[in-house]
């Protein structure tokens, strides 16, 4: 056993455990916590990937500024302890989709990588390393997306924006 | 990894732990001497020559002191929370050279622990990390002070974040790279064509008249990020107390004030890196051991800054510090990216 895959077993366990004790810790700021932790297990899997441009934007990206954030929200409403019994009627079925969804992604990229079923693409992004690579790439290969997603977050930035103000004018 | 890398790799880690923890310990007795200078006053001058032992003496206080846990605290998150404070502000520099590589023990030793190629990128992630170990303080400590001083933190810091990120983007900017190192070389290439030492202040001139506001800029988003005076909010005593850490005692408390103190260090080391020209000043050729006692006196240099800057200005309002972070340093931190692109843009 290569000492890679060692790491890689004890970080995955890491990674899940977190996940699930974000998802059954009652206590909204104990849920932030874990999820943040899960979010810098993720950035180390980055590193083992050889992406450290990637971890460092995933810790300063979420575990560093979203959250904060959240964890900002969640003490200034004061809404540390949740309810009981809170469950969206529409969340569960949703939910069980989209994990079989994911299932079957996974399986079939099992299957792929065994050769039994063909892969849908041979080129997969070889964003890997070194910071101008990622620049490159993004602003070669995938401007598209790329601004499309910097309008989305314009406007969303300009949504929250035009909503406080409205509060203030109440 | 063999195992002389590996001793390598522990000793410099080691080095940098205690510098940095040391380095703590005498920068409270320089900062209450130079404060008490600049107040017309003595200082500490009691715990042996020049009350030299002083740091010791408080840390001794410090360590037998009661350690109070308030009753309805949580427990787990603020003992936690102190810890979490500190971890970051030791691993910052870790990017951070102190010198060219030298000959040792038969040996070429890197005068750093890491130079990877997303090292400015590293900055701003333990940066952004830093907040949490605030925030935790001030929510599990179960007091409205404390808690009002976590929010505090949280807004500033993040605010202060954008401009300090973008401080940072300048020197990347000029240097074509996000390695520490290759930032420090560019400086002193920018001067090669005035020869050696002379050319070293003219490549910093160079440097810093290429981003005119980034010096400026990234020391005043650092020291808010800090929270140092004049932006010490989180800690205001006229309305917190002494904001998060109003329940701490004992060694807990000592761990938030190393903290505060090695994140001052770490800023000017990171500033002498960006801005100064880092280990580098004149005959560094002949000398190349010079370079970590350049990068001493830079330090020491700017951490008097910090330390004239707390004894000169009142501090703000929080909402006129919001303001300012948003509404001035931000948009000149913006200017200053467009500045530094035309520049480069224009080959200079």
């Amino acid at each position: 056993m290569t000492v890679q895959l060692i790491l890689f077993i004890i970080l995955a366990l890491v990674a899940v455990a977190t996940a699930l004790g974000m998802l059954l810790s009652r206590s909204a700021v104990y849920a932030a916590l874990y999820l943040v932790l899960n979010f810098a297990t993720v950035a180390v899997f980055y590193l083992l990937l050889n992406a450290p441009f990637l971890a460092v934007a995933q810790v300063t990206v979420y575990a560093g500024a979203i959250m904060v954030l959240f964890l900002f929200v969640i003490m200034l409403l004061g809404t540390e302890q949740l309810r009981r019994r809170h469950t969206l009627a529409w969340q569960q079925p949703v939910a069980i989709g989209l994990g079989i969804i994911l299932l079957a992604e996974t399986a079939y990229i099992v299957l792929a990588q065994r050769g039994l079923v063909s892969p849908g693409t041979t080129e997969i992004a070889s964003i890997t390393g070194s910071p101008t690579e990622v620049g490159f790439n993004l602003f070669m290969s995938y401007l598209l997306p790329f601004e499309i997603t910097s309008l989305l977050l314009l406007v969303a930035m300009v949504g929250a924006v035009v909503l406080t103000r409205e509060e203030k004018k109440k | 990894m063999e195992p002389a890398l590996f001793w390598e790799y522990i000793i410099k880690s080691g080095i940098l732990l205690l510098g940095m923890t040391g380095g703590f310990a005498y920068l409270t007795y320089y900062e209450r001497k130079a404060l008490s200078r600049l107040q017309s006053r003595i200082g500490p001058n009691r715990a042996g020559p020049w009350g030299l032992l002083q740091p010791i003496a408080d840390a001794v206080k410090l360590i037998f002191k009661e350690e109070l846990i308030p009753t309805s605290a949580n427990k787990l998150l603020f003992i936690l929370a102190p810890v979490i404070t500190v971890i970051p502000a030791l691993i910052i520099t870790a990017v951070i050279p102190w010198g060219r590589p030298i000959h040792l023990f038969g040996r070429d030793i890197n005068l750093f622990i890491a130079d990877i190629n997303v090292g400015v990128l590293y900055i701003t992630a333990v940066a952004s990390i830093a907040v949490y170990g605030i925030v935790l303080a001030g929510w599990s400590s179960n007091n409205k002070y404390a808690m009002m001083g976590g929010l505090r933190a949280t807004a500033q810091m993040v605010s202060y974040e954008l401009a300090l990120a973008l401080a940072f983007v300048a020197p990347v900017i000029l240097a074509g790279s996000m390695s520490t190192v290759d930032i420090v070389e560019k400086q002193v290439a920018m001067g090669e064509p005035w020869g050696a030492a002379f050319g070293f202040i003219l490549g910093l001139l160079r440097w810093n008249l290429s981003m005119p506001l980034g010096f400026l800029i990234f020391f005043i988003a650092s020291t808010a990020e800090i929270n140092r005076s004049p932006f010490d909010m989180p800690e205001a005593e006229q309305e917190l107390t002494a904001g998060y850490h109003v329940e701490y005692s004992g060694m807990k408390f000592a761990l938030f004030f190393m903290a505060e103190y090695i994140k001052m260090i770490a800023v000017s080391m990171i500033a002498a890196t960006l801005y100064l020209g880092g280990y580098n000043g004149p005959w560094m050729e002949q000398l190349p051991i010079l370079g970590p006692v350049y990068l001493f006196v830079k330090v020491f240099l700017l951490l008097f800054l910090l330390i004239w800057v707390r004894g000169t200005l009142p501090r703000f309002r929080y909402d006129q510090l919001m303001a300012f972070g948003w509404k001035f340093l931000f948009p000149l931190a913006l200017l200053n990216v467009v500045i530094v692109s035309i520049v480069v843009a224009l080959g200079g």
